[in-house]
């Protein structure tokens, strides 16, 4: 099977290692800032399972060891993909560049190179799109970076122009855009009402920024200038998807006018381009509801199967995987999918 | 259905627990304030080892604001997704009718009464699984 | 879609405010001379994209000019005189008062607002009912406004704009809800609305499209923050209403919530039962727009997994239009019985009518 989401936690100390000493002095007297707006009492320590400290200390997903323990040998996971949450959105882009370099770096040499199942995504300083190019021109053919990683609270919604050149490099390099829940907006509340009270909240609407970007993407016409490009959703949710559609396509057969560009219903853009990670699994009412949201999805061919270890709503492969309906689709969810995404062989 | 001795009575103190196998089952043996009791280590929704959760209160509300707890280290939260169930009844907090741990008997005997000194052979329905059973220590029973 | 049974009612008509100067007659001296020497327009101008054809049906603008729905003989020709002939039509005018940033200006222009929907509208037509207008961004005013208006039976509910600059299940609006529910009115969130924050998560899209589509995302977060605040803990019989923002977003929302429930609600201990346990027993949704699938069983899967037959009520949403979200023939395809509770009986019994 393949996991398509797995955070591996990289320390401070780890990622100081490979900046340069100009970056290490400067990030040791200045740092990455907190980011505001965050400050809930969260389910449980770091977000983590609490099965997930690792035996010989460090943070959740810091121990490579322990993960191969936890969680590639427990499951049959022969390919896993790091998706590392460290923040590369601070005010100073250059420091934000140089934290995401040496953050690869830090990937490639602790955790690609001593495990061959890993593969993981590029953190760029995605906010100042000439650095992310940069960067992805770096790495321009090492397979094991598989996409290219944007949190999904970013500054504009990520259809805006100021975000095209990434996308231009990504289509260019062949790698997917993974987006995934996080990031700093640089001042936006984390919904369009405002800061909620509750983590309960945060979590359950967490699916907001996801719908801001899938409509800005379709809307600006991101598919028609970037015809090969693919967008990853991660941790995003699928239940929403389709509702959201049936109100996206029959609004915009009403205001289409208003971008002329778009030349199809913004459904066909989402299942041309869109690919979507299982984990939280919803858990409807009755498991036939399931069926009928996944059918009703239209998109079989594009849903990636990944488990959020090592946080606290992590999915387990068996019974998560047992929701979708049929060994074929699931088949297709366990491992298909994400290897001809990802080209995985 | 067979009692099987699981543990010394002085190896979980209060507020402590211990996890054990019981003819191939994966137990937790909790003891609240000198009462043991046992719980399936299986979370019944996505299956984790839900008996190294953490244990705490009893967190009930009389209205939006207000917050009671109660029963300190009686309630069993999932290490995953934080599902919380009664050590002492297994129930689940959110449904507790409809979802619920397996809970298993417990009881506490002391040695002398599993083991007959003329033979140290162990009488019955008991099975020690794991030690030898002493005259002079007290053991927690748990019944599978 | 048609009326089994009694006759229908229309819970979502708009009354168009034409202009500031139709406020001037209600307003206190003190505001009508400033708005006289400022020029101010008030809360009614450009926020939508002049032209558009989600705001008014071709056909509509009377030949001075005005908006259409902007005078009560509007409503009574293309809404009662029309098929379904509600036997009642509630109206929501959505003014953006929450956009004024000044306490005593919003509290006079809303005051004002209800003046003027009483006289221009209630006093003119027995069949109409009217949400009260209020300053929501100052709770304490948006309080005194309903006390004021909660005397003339012609005001059934309380209206709030949908985007708000914080979530309506935040502790500081708790004594709009109080209100509300000491008079037994129902609160309904309406589409739209001009906090000033941006209407999404990630900041402001480039199109009104973008706006509209996602505004179902407001809807989720205002849900979610009203039932996990415990707003329904406080006050058991309080009903909401979600007005034009459409339904078919709500089961997909209500697994993931109560799902996370189950696992965080020591957050939230004064919620007892699952999200949508609250959802079922409180909340009810207007029907336009839809925008639920065309497919007549799926839609009809929709409906159900709403999980009661109270939650609907039919709405024309007059004058706007929402294109060809949910035609006849989908709504057809329920059974009488839910119609007759969709077109009236849910609506009978929330406005006690």
């Amino acid at each position: 099977m393949v996991d398509c989401d797995i955070h591996n936690h990289l320390t401070e100390d780890a990622v100081s290692k490979y900046l340069p000493k100009k970056w290490r002095d400067y990030d040791r007297q200045f740092g990455r800032r907190m980011t505001p707006g965050d400050f809930y009492p969260k389910a449980t320590p770091m977000a983590s399972r609490t099965d997930a400290w690792p035996p010989g200390g460090g943070p959740p997903g810091s121990d490579l060891a322990f993960l191969r323990k936890q969680l590639l040998d427990a499951w049959p996971i022969e390919v896993g993909i790091l998706n590392t949450l460290i923040s590369v959105r601070n005010q100073f882009r250059d420091y934000d560049a140089a934290l995401a370099t040496a953050a690869n770096a830090c990937q490639v040499a602790e955790w690609l190179a001593p495990e061959p199942r890993l593969r993981a995504s590029l953190l760029v300083p995605y906010e100042d799109a000439a650095l992310a190019v940069a960067e992805i021109r770096r790495h321009a053919g090492d397979r094991r970076f598989v996409q290219v990683l944007i949190p999904s609270r970013t500054s504009e919604p990520l259809g805006q122009r100021k975000y095209w050149p990434i996308f231009a490099a990504a289509a260019e390099s062949g790698l997917p855009i993974g987006i995934h829940f996080g990031g700093w907006s640089g001042g936006h509340p984390i919904s369009g009402a405002g800061w909620p009270t509750y983590y309960l909240e945060y979590h359950t609407g967490m699916i907001q920024t996801f719908q801001a970007h899938l409509i800005s993407l379709v809307c600006e016409g991101v598919f028609e200038e970037f015809p090969g490009l693919k967008i990853v959703f991660i941790e995003g949710g699928l239940a929403w998807i389709a509702p959201l559609l049936w109100r996206l396509d029959r609004s915009w057969r009403q205001l289409k006018a208003e971008n002329p560009n778009l030349r199809r219903a913004p459904s066909e853009y989402v299942r041309g381009h869109f690919w979507l990670t299982t984990q939280p699994i919803e858990e409807p009412p009755e498991p036939s509801q399931f069926a009928g949201m996944i059918s009703g999805l239209g998109m079989d061919d594009r849903l990636l199967f990944s488990t959020d270890y090592p946080h606290w709503d992590f999915d387990n492969p068996d019974s998560a995987l047992s929701s979708f309906p049929g060994p074929s689709l699931r088949q297709k969810v366990r491992r298909d999918n994400a290897r001809a995404l990802y080209r995985l062989d | 259905m067979a009692k099987h001795i699981v543990s010394t009575v002085a190896e979980i103190p209060p507020g402590t627990r211990k996890l054990v196998e019981v003819a191939g089952r994966s137990i937790g043996v909790f003891n609240i304030g000198g009462e043991f009791f046992a719980l399936r280590n299986r979370c019944p929704h996505q299956g984790a080892a839900l008996c190294t959760g953490q244990l705490g209160s009893a967190v009930t509300s009389p209205g939006p604001g207000r917050y009671e707890v109660d029963r300190a280290g009686e309630i069993l939260r999932c290490p995953w997704h934080g599902w919380e169930y009664d050590v002492r009844t297994g129930q689940s907090w959110f449904d507790p009718k409809g979802v619920r741990v397996k809970a298993y008997e417990t009881a506490v005997a002391p040695g002398s009464a599993l083991v007959p000194p003329a033979t140290g052979l162990l009488p019955g329905p008991y099975v020690a699984e794991t030690f030898a059973v002493s005259i002079e220590e007290d053991y927690v029973l748990v019944e599978v | 879609m048609d009326s089994p049974g009694s006759q229908a009612i229309d819970c979502d008509v708009h009354a168009v405010l034409p202009s500031i100067e139709a406020l001037l007659p209600f307003l206190p001296a003190y505001w009508r001379e400033q708005i006289g020497q400022t020029g101010f327009k008030g809360p009614t101008g450009r926020w939508y994209p002049p032209g558009l054809p989600t705001s008014e049906r071709p056909g509509l603008r009377p030949a001075d000019g005005s908006p259409a729905a902007s005078r009560v003989e509007h409503i009574q020709r293309d809404v009662l005189g029309q098929a379904p002939h509600p036997s009642h039509a509630i109206l929501n005018c959505d003014c953006a008062v929450e956009s004024l940033h000044n306490p005593d200006a919003a509290s006079a222009v809303s005051g004002a607002l209800n003046e003027w929907i009483a006289a221009a509208w209630l006093a003119a037509d027995a069949r109409l009912r009217a949400s009260i207008v209020v300053p929501s961004q100052f709770p304490e005013l948006a309080v005194q406004e309903i006390n004021r208006r909660a005397g003339n039976p012609g005001f059934v509910q309380v209206l709030l704009p949908v985007r708000s600059e914080a979530p309506y299940g935040s502790r500081n609006f708790r004594p709009v809800f109080a209100a509300a529910a000491r008079h037994g009115l129902p609160v309904a969130l309406h589409y739209g609305g001009l906090p000033g924050n941006p209407p999404t998560p990630v900041g402001w899209p480039s199109f009104y499209l973008e706006e509209y589509a996602g505004m179902t995302g407001v809807f989720q977060t205002q849900l979610i923050s009203i039932i996990a605040g415990g707003v329904f803990d406080e006050h058991p019989g309080l009903r909401l209403v979600l007005a034009e923002g459409g339904f078919a977003w709500l089961p997909a929302m209500l697994w993931r919530f109560d799902k996370n429930w189950k696992g965080l609600r020591r957050e939230i201990p004064w919620v007892r039962r699952p999200p949508s346990d609250y959802v079922r027993e409180h909340v009810r949704l207007t029907t336009a727009p839809a925008d639920a699938p065309e497919d007549p069983a799926q839609f009809r899967d929709v409906v159900a997994q709403l999980g009661s037959d109270a939650m609907l009520l039919y709405a024309s949403d007059y004058p706007h239009a929402h294109g060809d979200s949910a035609s006849d023939a989908v709504w057809s395809g329920l059974s009488a019985e839910l119609r007759g509770k969709i077109m009236s009986a849910n609506a009978r019994a929330l406005y006690k009518l």
